[in-house]
């Protein structure tokens, strides 16, 4: 027996663990990336922002697109909900409340990193001290999923965790593809710029994928290769298909999946049938627009179906401490 | 330099393991001579291993603080020397515990029904008529076996003279019982030499007891019933509490967004299956929050249409919505004559004597001792709104003369007793800290006391303020069978 609630906790905690991971390394790759431009180079920190999906908010905060004020709302600015401090936060009160299901280390861990990225918010404003803090974040964030891994049992919750952590990739994916290849598509594949292909490394290497493209694409770094294996590619985690396939799995073990199920197959034909080179030169951001609706639905089912509709992790709040115990 | 038990001495009170001429008492021999080999360094090792313990078993209260971040998990302060009692005065105190518990439920049952005792002129309508807990939604309605208050803490204190009087009678949400459980693990890890001799009687059946006492409620007893705990959620300082009994028993620990009522007037819990019917609910929120149809419509913690799916009979809760009726402290002064009216018996356990405000001669006669009493409000848990007359100031005799002019039903006084002691670890010294103790009654198909209960300290010294949110401590409770009847 699985409670909704737990269900629909387990499923965000997991989902804000990927993001801080995912949010953490697009900033180290960038920081990067940017020692190699020239320096007038136009592209800067700008596209980090459009990545958040909430650019507006940044504007509300910042009057600059600079280096400190993108790095600070990513990491730290309350005004992004998505920001690392508040996933952390989300994370944890997600986790807090369904303490018992899990290790107990797994609490730990994640308090730790809790306390570290408060502490420590302000190293990552300089380029000397970035690195380090934002390691330290994406290493917590593996230890985490480690230990889920090899000490948490593989049961129903466990499903919601990987359905959880696929979706937020996919979704991830899906978005520095749209961003970044917005500013970087050639129009003329033959016309690549050298300092392209060292965006189109970036893009792979924000994913985590560079070491992995190379071994098995076999080709150079080329716009429409990159976007050929972070779609279709079957065995990258990060690959969209891939999670995916992840999600199907988990859907197989879980009851009443039909509805789920049907929106996931949905994005499943988009992903494998897409022409990527004619994407590639024509609507690459129109496609990536439908795909993330497709992910929406996913998201959809699996909260009508199993959460019942709730806001996020509303039932979070509704402890307020107007009741007195004789404790 | 180990502990000077010479010097101790608890001058101002009874304590409850070393007689006035400085030996053990009856039957505690054997822990005060262990204690007393143990040096300095070692009692140091136990008390660390025992904060360690607690630590590592995440044993926690919840303190609620402003800043946004929700509540803070503290680790609260025990005390590694136990609180030691006879298994003979014990088992008169479980009869008394038992037969207060019993007319405490006719009492209920009673009012939400005919009001015989009101009739009979026993029981004074008009304090019924300003009683802050009376519900008068649950008038009419039959729970199972009669029982309303089926989980009860009293709190016990002992006087100078040795004598164990009841102080109050906890009905609502009582809580505690977790720590009572985890410092008798604590202990077990810490002093294994001690219980070697098997004579400490085990509290930890009370899991189980809990939850066949709330299967004998179900309102289908031949399935098999589907259990809940019912949390008003993580910031309430007992959270840690819900989610240990939950776990104890194997059930689910729920919010009330998990459960629903549905159109056939039974409650079900959402589920990734569908919904699973609910049959007993063993709630951890108060009465006014729970049904937001019947009571506060603003309460996000309840459950809409609760109240009816329970009057229909399609659900048990655990406290009955209105138990808290024979809460409050006016209420508290008439048990002794309700354990006579009801169950024609004299009454085995003493209550402290009790002035009450709304009378005019007994109004008077606080007013005038006001520095010599205790006053505490009628409905306040937790140790909140009172005054303990002999250590406030002059202003504050004031304040409460006027509060209680202005509002003589809402207060009662009592004389101020020297709660008994029991060597506590103070800064390295062993010294005299005042205790109380809350045994646990459950109420179903039958009656159920824990053996001890949960014996808070109050850390100040001389300070009679035992409880968890102002400065309180807690100490393990041995009930120690040493033979013979």
């Amino acid at each position: 027996m699985l409670l909704s609630s737990v269900a629909e906790r387990v499923y965000w905690f997991a989902r804000y663990v990927e993001r801080i991971e995912n949010t953490a390394r697009m900033i180290l790759v960038n920081n990067i990336l940017l020692l190699d431009l020239p320096g007038k180079s136009t592209l800067g920190w700008e596209p980090l922002v459009s990545i958040t999906g909430v650019p507006e908010k940044f504007h509300e905060i910042h009057k600059d697109v600079n280096e400190r004020n993108v790095v600070s709302f990513l990491v730290m600015d309350a005004g992004n909900p998505s920001c690392i401090l508040n996933s952390i936060q989300y994370a944890r009160e997600n986790l807090r409340t369904s303490r018992a299901i899990f290790p107990r280390s797994i609490w730990e861990t994640l308090n730790d990193l809790h306390n570290y990225a408060r502490e420590n918010k302000s190293a990552t404003l300089t380029r000397r001290n970035r690195y380090e803090f934002l390691s330290h974040v994406i290493d917590s964030c593996h230890l985490i999923s480690g230990k889920l891994s090899a000490s948490m049992s593989h049961d129903q919750i466990y499903e919601f965790i990987r359905m959880g952590r696929n979706i937020e990739r996919a979704d991830m994916t899906s978005r520095v593809i749209d961003v970044r290849a917005d500013n970087l598509l050639p129009k003329h594949d033959d016309e690549l710029k050298p300092f392209d292909d060292i965006q189109w490394k970036s893009v792979l290497e924000s994913l985590a994928a560079y070491q992995m493209y190379r071994r098995y694409v076999h080709v150079r770094v080329r716009g429409g290769e990159v976007l050929r294996y972070l779609l279709q590619d079957s065995h990258f985690p990060r690959a969209i298909n891939h999670c995916l396939g992840q999600i199907e799995r988990c859907l197989r073990n879980l009851p009443l999946n039909e509805a789920p199920q049907y929106a996931l197959v949905k994005a499943q034909r988009m992903v494998r049938n897409a022409k990527v080179d004619k994407i590639v030169n024509d609507n690459l951001n129109q496609f990536i627009n439908k795909l993330q609706l497709a992910f929406i639905d996913i998201n959809a089912e699996l909260t009508s179906t199993y959460f019942e509709g709730k806001e996020v992790s509303a039932a979070l709040y509704y402890g307020e401490p107007g009741i007195r115990s004789t404790a | 330099m180990t502990i000077s038990w010479d010097q101790y001495s608890s001058a101002d009170g009874f304590d409850e393991l070393i007689t006035p001429g400085g030996r053990a008492r009856p039957g505690a021999g054997k822990i005060v001579q262990y204690l007393r080999g143990l040096s300095d360094e070692e009692l140091r090792e136990r008390r660390d291993a025992a904060e360690l313990a607690m630590r590592v078993m995440g044993i926690t209260f919840t303190v609620y603080s402003e800043e946004g971040e929700g509540g803070i998990d503290r680790v609260w302060p025990f005390d590694i020397i136990p609180r030691f009692i006879s298994a003979r005065e014990w088992s008169r105190t479980d009869d008394g515990l038992k037969q207060r518990v019993k007319a405490l439920n006719m009492f209920i049952a009673d009012i939400y029904d005919e009001q015989r005792i009101i009739k009979d002129g026993v029981f004074p309508e008009e304090v019924l008529k300003q009683s802050v807990n009376f519900r008068e939604q649950c008038m009419g309605i039959k729970p199972a076996h009669d029982v309303w208050a089926h989980i009860c803490g009293s709190d016990l204190v002992r006087d100078k003279s040795g004598t164990m009087y009841v102080l109050e009678d906890n009905l609502r949400v009582p809580s505690g019982v977790s720590y009572m459980l985890e410092n008798r693990l604590v202990m077990k890890r810490v002093f294994p030499e001690l219980f070697e001799d098997r004579n400490i009687l085990p509290v930890d059946d009370y899991s189980t007891q809990l939850f066949d006492m709330l299967t004998s409620l179900s309102p289908r007893p031949s399935a098999y019933s589907t259990i809940v705990v019912l949390t008003p959620g993580i910031y309430n300082s007992a959270y840690f509490e819900h989610s240990y009994l939950a776990q104890q028993m194997g059930v689910e620990l729920v919010s009330g967004t998990d459960l629903f009522v549905g159109d056939d007037d039974c409650v079900y819990m959402r589920t990734i299956n569908g919904r699973e019917r609910v049959d007993v609910i063993y709630r951890r929120v108060d009465d006014l929050f729970i049904d937001p149809e019947v009571f506060l419509e603003e309460s996000r913690l309840g459950v809409p249409g609760l109240m009816r799916a329970w009057r229909e009979g399609n659900v048990a809760i655990a406290n009955a919505p209105g138990a808290g009726v024979a809460d409050d402290k006016v209420v508290y002064a008439y048990v002794p004559d309700m354990i006579r009216y009801y169950l024609d018996q004299e009454p085995i356990l003493e209550n402290v004597p009790t002035y009450l405000c709304m009378d005019k001669k007994q109004r008077e006669y606080v007013l005038a001792n006001l520095e010599n009493m205790v006053v505490k409000p009628a409905n306040e848990s937790g140790g909140y709104g009172m005054m303990v007359g002999p250590a406030a100031s002059k202003k504050t005799h004031k304040e409460f003369a006027a509060l209680i002019k202005r509002n003589p039903r809402n207060y009662i006084a009592q004389p101020t007793l020297s709660l008994s002691t029991v060597p506590t670890l103070c800064d390295g010294n062993v010294q005299p800290r005042h205790v109380d103790l809350r045994p646990f009654i459950l109420s179903g198909e039958s009656q159920h006391v824990t053996r001890g209960g949960l014996t808070r300290v109050a850390l100040k010294k001389g300070s009679l303020v035992v409880n968890s949110s102002q400065g309180g401590g807690s100490k393990d409770t041995w009930v120690v069978d040493s033979g013979g009847k």
